[in-house]
């Protein structure tokens, strides 16, 4: 009877092993996967920065893969990762569009001017009410769609330099 | 006595602060109800341990809105959550649905009880030895001791 006493002892190691585990697995607890994964983009509907025509879901099933990133001005992580949008934007095969989301339009703009402008196109969702249809909960968030119009990777929270080599891959996979 | 206005300032500073705004409130007092319903089962994904009844989140005010708007547009409550549930996932739900994946969450607190029960069972059925009685030296001592004390 006397392994009886170590029970406690094995069960404290592994509620702390469980529990080291998830703090030092650099997993951020509070993302929430989407629902979205494989699924074709939400029915969209936006008015375009400088151009007469619209964002709409068709826009993404154009064989091109595209990152959509949600933004806006007022947002401080936005500012962390736009140098990372920038670098990403210099690949070829990789489209941006960004979404404004509740944002005002001079504002959206003069934030573009002032960091630089990675996007293809910028669309602006005043309301906010497209970012909910796409499961947004705060910006920034980044989508990565394939070239058939299908979403196939969600990033919550700012792209920081560590998290280029995930989004590099993925788009590296999607590749024909 | 020169306390009490105190009393009721600190009285007045624990009254919980409503973060609906008025301008939310539908008209159609039965429709009302069911939101309020519908959003105190409805988790803010801003601050995630909070209803959208109590948050005053900027999205979970967006959220409260839409619940209004489908409620009028006469959605039933069940197509309400769906709605939800679609776009931010089961994890919207305050309270859990039962499913293979949140089986742990929902039986773990059953396991427990169970588990405790039968150890609880097994201590009670052990059986302590029973007391040895005193040796002929320990008796006299005993003696002794108690007639000291008297």
């Amino acid at each position: 009877m006397r392994w009886l006493y170590f029970i406690p002892v094995v069960i404290f190691l592994g509620v702390a092993g469980i529990a080291g585990y998830f703090l030092l697995s650099g997993e951020n607890p509070q993302a929430l996967p989407s629902t979205l994964i494989d699924q074709t983009v939400p029915p969209t509907d936006l008015t375009l920065l400088g151009d007469t025509s619209r964002l709409t879901a068709t826009s993404f099933a154009a064989g091109k893969i595209t990152l959509v990133n949600f933004f806006a001005s007022w947002c401080l992580p936005c500012r962390a990762e736009h140098a990372q949008l920038m670098k990403l934007s210099k690949q070829q095969d990789v489209s941006l569009t960004g979404i404004a989301w509740k944002d005002k339009t001079e504002d959206a703009r003069s934030f573009l001017q002032e960091l630089g402008n990675p996007f293809g196109r910028v669309a602006l969702d005043t309301s906010g009410r497209t970012g909910i249809d796409w499961g947004v909960y705060g910006v920034p968030e980044t989508f990565i769609i394939d070239g058939m119009g299908k979403i196939r990777y969600r990033h919550v929270g700012p792209i920081m330099p560590q998290d280029i080599d995930r989004i590099q891959a993925v788009l590296d996979k999607l590749q024909p | 006595m020169t306390r009490l206005p105190l009393i009721g300032i600190f009285l007045f500073m624990t009254l919980p602060a409503l973060a609906m705004q008025p301008e939310e409130r539908l008209n159609d007092s039965g429709l009302e109800a069911r939101a309020r319903t519908i959003s105190r089962e409805i988790r803010c994904l801003v601050c995630q341990n909070q209803s959208i009844d109590n948050s005053d989140a900027d999205l979970a005010h967006d959220l409260r809105r839409i619940i209004r708007e489908r409620l009028t547009a006469g959605d039933s409550d069940a197509a309400v959550k769906d709605f939800l549930v679609a776009r931010y996932g089961d994890f919207v739900l305050l309270r859990p649905p039962f499913r293979l994946s949140t089986i742990f969450l929902w039986l773990i607190p059953f396991a427990i009880l169970v588990g405790g029960g039968i150890s609880f069972w097994i201590m009670s059925r052990r059986t302590i030895n029973p007391p040895v009685s005193l040796t002929r030296e320990e008796q006299l001592r005993l003696e002794i001791l108690t007639k000291d004390n008297s």
